[in-house]
């Protein structure tokens, strides 16, 4: 990720609850109109979110059930250009390497059918990073307007 | 926060037409399944989501569909999709979805040329 200073910064510390997804998607909505992406883009942003708080609600084992998003706006003086979004848990951590790539092949065949968040994120953001270990885990996600 | 998804089923001949409304996340999920396999259950082998009503899913809810795509497979049948968002669009084509179910981009094309294949 670029190291910039932002133009402006948004944190949203959300309880791992249900539904707490569609409230961080909200947040990251208006930012990402900010921004002055197109809507096909800001609803990428949205769902990308969606996922990463999904992956952190569901595979953290956080004993804090909570979420810390925080949005940051790079840009110059004529305008935000690009949003960064990390979701951070203080979960248990995991190896991104190990993470498996899932294929519809194997999962049509198989018995679990999902494990999908991170390949969704990685499509429909432009640039994503996973910082994770036993302090927890930062998915670090950014979208250019 | 978020209200249930709502199905609506059009039961026609030869095809059902299965409209939602809202957040398919688990829940969601879960909805569709129960209707897709009572479709087949009472003999339906084409089954089509018609998903004006969608602007958001979640990969859960993607995985219970993918359950859907298994069950029409083993049934010889076929799982389309119509009217989705470009992002929900582009995530089923970023997961591959589209290989095993057809997109089309809006139920009259669906019928059209999902009745002829």
């Amino acid at each position: 990720m670029t190291a910039r200073t932002p133009i402006r910064e948004v944190t949203l510390i959300l309880p791992m609850a249900p539904d707490m997804e569609i409230v961080a998607s909200q947040a990251a909505s208006a930012l990402a109109g900010f921004v002055g992406m197109s809507a096909d883009r800001v609803d990428e942003v949205r769902m990308a979110v969606v996922e990463a708080c999904i992956n952190a609600f569901e595979h953290s084992h956080a004993v804090e059930r909570r979420v810390d998003i925080t949005f940051r706006l790079f840009g110059d003086s004529a305008g935000p250009e690009r949003l960064e979004i990390r979701v951070h848990d203080r979960g248990v951590g995991f190896a991104p390497e190990r993470v498996e790539v899932p294929r519809l092949e194997e999962k049509l065949r198989g018995d679990r059918k999902r494990g999908w968040g991170l390949k969704i994120i990685q499509g429909l953001m432009d640039e994503v990073e996973i910082l994770s270990g036993s302090q927890g885990t930062t998915v670090v996600m950014s979208k250019s307007r | 926060m978020t209200e249930a998804l709502k199905l609506t089923i059009d039961r026609r001949d030869g095809l059902a037409v299965i409209y939602t409304e809202g957040y398919i996340n688990n829940q969601g999920g879960e909805e569709i399944a129960r209707a897709a396999y009572e479709l087949v259950d009472g003999g339906y082998r084409r089954l089509l989501l018609n998903l004006t009503g969608t602007k958001i899913i979640n990969s859960i809810g993607i995985s219970i569909l993918i359950e859907i795509i298994e069950k029409m497979l083993e049934v010889e049948g076929k799982l389309m999709f119509c009217a989705l968002t470009p992002t929900i669009e582009k995530t089923f084509h970023i997961m591959g979805l589209a290989q095993y179910a057809a997109i089309y981009p809006d139920e009259e094309s669906a019928v059209a040329q999902g009745a002829a294949t």
